[in-house]
C-alpha cells in the first residue's frame, strides 16, 4: 500500500497524479456515469409504474376517497305530520320553539358575552358549564346550543340587545305541541326524544335530522306516515369541515297529516263525565268501528314529555296511586260483570239452552247439587219467575248461573269470544290488551289445574276469571248493535297529503261475525237491553228518563271484593279503592245504530248509579250535537 | 443543432441554451401549480417570481467563473459553511429547530451552502490524488463531509443533511472510490440502521413507520400520506384541471405549496402532465451527464456527474415522499416548490454545469 510509505501530510496536501492514469481515470468514470445513467433510469421506472398504479390502475378507488373528502350529506329533516279530529280540530301541532346558538368563532370576546347575556336571558345553573365543554368539544365555526326554549320575553329582549353579541343567534325549531293537552292524552299518545331501544329499530339513515319518535298512541302507531322522509344537502367542506357550498339539495317530504275519527265535543263531554273518577270511556260508531271518544281518566298533560320530562314530575306521575299514565280504555282490565248478559243470552238462544219465553226462578241464590256454596243473586231477595228479557233488565243473576250451568264453559267460551272478549279487538293503537276468557285448555296451561262447575256460572256473570277492557266492552256493545257484524275498532279515519291534499281513506275492517241460527234471535237480547233503561224494573230506568232517541244498555258492577257466606256488606262500608267496579255498555238507536259505548268507572259502585248516568251525558251530546250535524252533512 | 450566431452569443455568455431552457421551463410549471397551490394568490406567484429571477442572476453569475476558480474557492465557502452552522447553532431561528441565521436584511440557512460547497470541496481535494484514492485520503474527505451534516443533523434537518452527505458521496464515488469502499459503506449502512433508528427523533421515526402502513394512523401522522395519495390517485390519466384540485383547493393536502406541490400537480394535470413534467427534468439531467461525458477535467467531470445525479436525487426522493413510497423528509421539488433558499442553490448547481461546459479550452475533434 503507499499510504504507508509517506508522510500524512504529503498524502493530504500534496499532489501525486501522475502520467497515464488520465486515460484509465477516463474509462472509470465513464463506466461510473453509466452505471449513474442506469441507476437514474431504473429509478425513473419505479416512479412512473409507481404513479401509474396510483393514477390509472386505482384512480376509480381514489376519486371515490376524494370525493367523499369533499362532500358531506347533511340531513334535513321533514316536517311531522299534523293530527286533527273529526270535527277538524288541530290535536298535535309543530310550534317554533327558540334556542339560543353562538358560533364561538364569530364571537367578539366570548366571555365578556356570556356576561352581558345573563342580563338579558336566565341561564340555568351549570348552563355554562356544559356551554363551555360543548364549545371545547366543537369546532370554531359550529354553531353550539347556549339555551333552548326561550321565553317570548327572553326572545324579545334578545333581539333588542342582538347588536351587543355578534354570533349569538335565535334558532327557530319545530317542537310537537298537543293544544288539548291531556283530554287527548291516552289516544295520541306523544312523541319524545329517540332513545337508544328505538334506534335500534328505526332505519338510522331516515331519521337523521329527526330528533323525536312518537312514542304513544297514535304518534306511536302512525308513526311512519306522520314523520315523512328526510331529504338530504349534499354540501362540499374544506378539510376542517367548514360548508362551503351547497351542491345538492333534495327536500323532505314532509309527513302526512291524520285525521281522526274521534270527535272533540263528545271527547270533552266523556272526559268531563269522568272527571273525579278513575275510568275509562270508549265510544264507537258500530256500523265502521270509528272511536268517537276514547278516554281514560285520570291522564296527563303530554306537552310534558315532548323536551323530556322533569324527574320530580316523571316521578310523581309513575307513582300516583291514581296512575295517570296508564291507559286504561286499552290496558285496563276489568270483570266485565253483568255486561256480558246480553251476549250470554244469546248463547243461550243460539244453543238452543233458551226460548225467549223460557223462565228460570230466582229465590235470590242458587246452589249446585250436591254443594253447599250458595251462588248468590245481587237482589238479594230475589226476583222470583224470570223470562229472557227480564233478566237482562233486571240483571238476575240466579238466571245466568242456570243458563252458564246448561250452556258449559266450552260454549261459553265460543260465543263469548266471538263478542271479541279474551281477544285483541285490533285496534290501530298500540298496547292493547286481550284480556281473559277463560276456558278449560286455559286453566289446565295456566293454572294447572281441571275446569270446577262452580267456576262456570261465576264466570257466567262476568266475574271470576274474566278481564276485559273497556275498548272490548264497547266493542262488544258495537257487535250487538250491528246484530252480529263484528268491526275492528280504528281511530284513524284519513291521511292526507298536506301538500298535494290527496287523501287516503282508511277502509274499515270488518273482522267477522257472530252468525246465529235464526239472525231474529238478537231482538230478544237487545229488547232486554231496551228494557234496562226503559222498562219499569230496569236496571237504569232512572237515568232513561226523557231520551229524545231509543236507546239501550246494560249495566254491570264488578265485584272486587270477596264477601264471605251468608253476610251483606254495603259498599259505603268499603274503603273507596275496595268498591265495586261500575260498568255500563248501551248503543243508541235501537234501529240503524250510529253510536256504541263502553264505559267502566273504578270503585264507582254501581253501573246504574256511575256509569249510565255518563252514558245518557254522551248519549244526549251525541244526539243533540252529532246527529244532527251528520243530517245537515 | 443551434445555429452558429446563438452559441456564439450563449458562449460568450458562458451560458448552456438546453439548461437555461430546462430551468425556465420548468420554472414556468412551478408557478403555474404554485398559483393553484396557494389558493391563486398572485403574491405568492409574484414573489416565487422574483425569487426565480434572483436564481437565475445567480446561475449566469457562477457560470462566468471558471471551474478552477470554483474549485479554488470551494474550501473557502466550505469554512465559512462551517463557522455559519456552528453560529446557527447558537443563535439561530427557526420553528422546532434552528436552521435560519437572521441577518436582518435577509434570512438564510447556512446549511444550503454546503450543499455545494461540500462536493466542490472534496471534488477539490481528491482531483489530484491518486486513484483510487487511499484510505487516509477517503478518511480525510469522509470527515470533511460528515462535520457540515452533523452540524444539521443537530438542527434537526434530516433532509438537508441527506442533501448534504449525497453529493459528498457521489462525488467519492465518481473519484474512483473502490468498489471495496462502496461494498463497505452499504455493509454499514445495513448496520448501522438500527444504531440511527434510535438516533432518530420521535417525530422521524413516525414518518418511517407511518410510510409503512398509513392506514395504521389515519387521522394522525399517515393522514398527510393518504391525503396525498388520494390527490395523486384522484388526478387519473388527464388530472382535474388547472385550478380544480379539490384536495388542494379544500386544504386536505399538507405543505402544498412546498414539499407536496407534486401531490398538487398531479391531481390537477394527472399522469400526462406528470410525464411532461419528467420530460422537463430528463432533459436537464441529459444535458448534466452529457456535460459530465464531455468535460475535459477531472475536477469538472466528477462535479458535473454529481450534481446531476444529486438533482435526480431531489426529484426522486420528493416524488416518492409524495406518492408514499419513502418516508416524508423535507426535500423540495427543484425548481418547482415554494421557497427560495433551495431554488437558488439548486440554481447555482445548474450554473456550475454552465461553467463546466463553457470553459472548456477547446480541442478541435477529430
Amino acid at each position: 500500500m503507499p499510504w504507508n510509505r509517506r508522510s500524512w501530510w504529503s498524502i493530504v496536501l500534496g499532489g501525486d497524479r501522475q502520467f497515464g492514469a488520465q486515460k484509465r481515470d477516463l474509462g472509470m468514470f465513464t463506466r461510473r456515469l453509466w452505471l449513474g445513467i442506469a441507476a437514474m433510469v431504473a429509478l425513473a421506472t419505479v416512479l412512473v409504474a409507481r404513479l401509474g398504479w396510483l393514477q390509472l390502475a386505482n384512480h376509480e378507488h381514489y376519486i371515490t376517497l376524494s370525493q367523499s373528502n369533499r362532500l358531506r350529506l347533511l340531513p334535513i329533516p321533514p316536517t311531522r305530520g299534523l293530527i286533527y279530529s273529526r270535527d277538524g280540530v288541530l290535536l298535535a301541532d309543530n310550534r317554533a320553539s327558540f334556542a339560543l346558538e353562538i358560533v364561538p368563532e364569530q364571537a367578539r370576546d366570548l366571555e365578556r358575552a356570556l356576561l352581558d347575556i345573563r342580563k338579558v336571558i336566565t341561564l340555568e345553573e351549570g348552563a355554562l358549564e356544559r356551554f363551555a365543554k360543548e364549545v371545547r368539544q366543537k369546532r370554531r365555526f359550529d354553531n353550539v346550543t347556549l339555551k333552548s326554549n326561550l321565553s317570548e320575553e327572553e326572545v324579545a329582549m334578545f333581539a333588542v340587545n342582538r347588536h351587543r353579541f355578534p354570533g349569538f343567534e335565535i334558532k327557530a325549531r319545530l317542537t310537537r305541541y298537543y293544544p288539548l293537552g291531556s283530554q287527548f292524552a291516552h289516544l295520541i299518545g306523544y312523541v319524545g326524544r329517540i332513545n337508544q331501544e328505538e334506534l335500534k329499530r328505526i332505519d338510522v339513515s331516515d331519521y337523521s335530522g329527526t330528533t323525536h319518535i312518537g312514542k304513544e298512541g297514535v304518534e306511536k302507531a302512525r308513526e311512519e306516515t306522520l314523520h315523512g322522509k328526510t331529504g338530504y344537502q349534499s354540501v362540499e367542506v374544506n378539510a376542517q369541515g367548514r360548508i362551503l357550498r351547497v351542491v345538492d339539495r333534495v327536500a323532505p317530504v314532509a309527513g302526512k297529516d291524520v285525521h281522526l275519527t274521534v270527535d272533540t265535543g263528545l271527547q270533552a263531554v266523556a272526559a268531563a263525565a269522568l272527571a273525579g273518577h278513575r275510568g275509562a270511556i270508549v265510544a264507537l260508531e258500530p256500523a265502521t268501528g270509528a272511536v268517537l271518544a276514547f278516554v281514560s281518566n285520570p291522564a296527563f298533560d303530554p306537552n310534558q314529555f315532548v323536551n323530556g320530562i322533569s324527574t320530580a314530575l316523571y316521578s310523581e306521575w309513575r307513582d300516583s296511586p291514581d296512575r295517570p299514565l296508564f291507559n286504561r280504555a286499552l290496558q285496563g282490565l276489568y270483570p266485565p260483570g253483568s255486561t256480558i248478559k246480553p251476549a250470554m243470552a244469546i248463547a243461550g238462544l243460539h244453543f238452543g239452552q233458551r226460548q225467549p219465553g223460557d223462565s228460570s226462578y230466582c229465590p235470590g241464590w242458587m246452589r249446585l247439587p250436591g254443594h253447599t256454596h250458595k251462588y248468590r243473586c245481587w237482589q238479594k231477595t230475589g226476583h222470583g219467575t224470570v223470562d229472557l228479557a227480564r233478566s237482562i233488565a233486571e240483571s238476575c243473576d240466579v238466571y245466568y248461573y242456570d243458563l252458564a250451568r246448561d250452556l258449559g264453559i266450552d260454549r261459553m267460551h265460543e260465543m263469548l269470544g266471538q263478542f271479541g272478549l279474551g281477544g285483541l279487538t285490533g285496534i290501530d293503537l298500540p298496547g292493547e290488551l286481550a284480556g281473559l276468557l277463560p276456558s278449560r285448555e286455559w286453566k289446565q296451561r295456566a293454572r294447572k289445574l281441571p275446569w270446577y262447575p262452580g267456576e262456570t256460572l261465576i264466570n257466567g256473570i262476568g266475574q271470576g276469571f274474566m278481564l276485559s277492557t273497556p275498548l272490548q266492552l264497547a266493542q262488544m256493545a258495537a257487535v250487538l248493535a250491528n246484530r252480529g257484524e263484528v268491526m275492528a275498532p280504528h281511530v284513524v279515519a284519513n291521511l292526507e297529503d298536506a301538500a298535494t291534499r290527496e287523501v287516503e281513506s282508511i277502509v274499515p275492517f270488518r273482522r267477522g261475525a257472530v252468525t246465529l241460527k235464526d239472525p231474529a234471535q238478537w231482538k230478544h237480547a237487545i229488547e232486554g237491553m231496551r228494557q234496562v233503561v226503559n222498562g219499569p224494573t230496569g236496571t237504569a230506568r232512572a237515568t232513561g228518563k226523557g231520551a229524545t232517541y231509543e236507546y239501550v244498555g246494560k249495566t254491570g258492577t264488578a265485584q272486587l271484593f270477596k264477601i264471605a257466606q251468608d253476610r251483606t256488606v254495603r259498599n259505603e262500608d268499603v274503603a273507596k279503592h275496595l268498591r265495586d267496579h261500575a260498568l255500563f255498555i248501551a248503543f243508541a238507536p235501537i234501529n240503524q245504530p250510529e253510536i256504541a259505548l263502553g264505559i267502566i268507572v273504578e270503585n264507582g259502585e254501581s253501573g246504574s248509579k256511575t256509569a249510565a248516568p255518563i252514558a245518557r251525558q254522551l248519549l244526549d251530546y251525541y244526539f243533540a250535537t252529532l246527529g244532527q250535524r251528520d243530517a245537515n252533512g | 443543432m443551434q445555429t452558429a450566431s446563438e452559441r456564439d452569443l450563449l458562449s460568450r455568455l458562458h451560458l448552456d441554451g438546453a439548461l437555461l431552457g430546462g430551468t425556465v421551463l420548468l420554472c414556468a410549471l412551478g408557478l403555474l401549480v404554485l398559483y393553484s397551490a396557494s389558493g391563486e394568490s398572485t403574491e405568492v406567484v409574484l414573489r416565487q417570481g422574483l425569487r426565480m429571477l434572483l436564481g437565475l442572476g445567480a446561475m449566469c453569475a457562477i457560470a462566468q467563473f471558471s471551474p478552477a476558480q470554483l474549485a479554488r474557492w470551494a474550501p473557502m465557502f466550505y469554512l465559512l459553511g462551517v463557522c455559519l452552522l456552528l453560529v446557527v447553532a447558537v443563535v439561530g431561528t427557526g420553528r422546532g429547530s434552528q436552521r435560519w441565521l437572521d441577518l436582518g436584511f435577509i434570512r438564510f440557512q447556512p446549511s444550503e451552502i454546503m450543499k455545494l460547497a461540500v462536493p466542490l470541496t472534496v471534488a477539490w481535494f481528491l482531483n489530484d490524488k491518486l486513484l483510487p484514492p487511499s484510505v487516509p485520503v477517503v478518511a480525510v474527505a469522509l470527515v470533511g463531509i460528515l462535520i457540515p451534516v452533523g452540524l444539521v443533523m443537530e438542527q434537526p434537518d434530516l433532509g438537508t443533511a441527506i442533501l448534504i452527505i449525497v453529493p459528498g458521496l457521489l462525488v467519492l464515488f465518481f473519484a474512483g472510490l473502490g468498489w471495496r469502499w462502496v461494498a463497505a459503506a452499504a455493509c454499514a449502512v445495513a448496520a448501522l440502521a438500527p444504531i440511527g433508528w434510535y438516533a432518530m427523533h420521535d417525530y422521524q421515526r413516525q414518518r418511517v413507520l407511518t410510510l409503512l402502513d398509513p392506514t395504521q394512523d389515519p387521522l394522525g401522522t399517515g393522514y398527510h400520506i393518504i391525503q396525498s395519495m388520494i390527490a395523486v390517485g384522484s388526478g387519473g390519466w388527464s388530472g382535474k384541471g388547472w385550478l380544480n384540485g379539490t384536495q388542494s383547493h379544500l386544504e386536505f393536502l399538507p405543505e402544498r405549496a412546498t414539499d407536496f406541490i407534486f401531490a398538487v400537480y398531479c391531481e390537477e394535470f394527472g399522469l400526462l402532465g406528470v410525464l411532461v413534467m419528467l420530460a422537463a427534468y430528463s432533459l436537464v439531467l441529459a444535458r448534466g451527464v452529457q456535460i459530465a461525458a464531455g468535460a475535459q477535467e477531472g475536477f469538472g467531470r466528477i462535479i458535473a456527474a454529481s450534481l446531476s445525479l444529486t438533482f435526480f436525487f431531489y426529484i426522486f426522493v420528493n416524488m416518492s415522499m409524495v406518492i408514499g413510497q419513502l418516508p416524508v423528509v423535507g426535500v423540495p421539488l427543484p425548481l418547482v416548490s415554494y421557497g427560495g433558499t433551495s431554488l437558488v442553490t439548486l440554481m447555482t448547481g445548474l450554473g456550475i454545469l454552465m461553467s463546466i461546459q463553457t470553459h472548456r479550452r477547446f480541442i478541435v475533434d477529430s
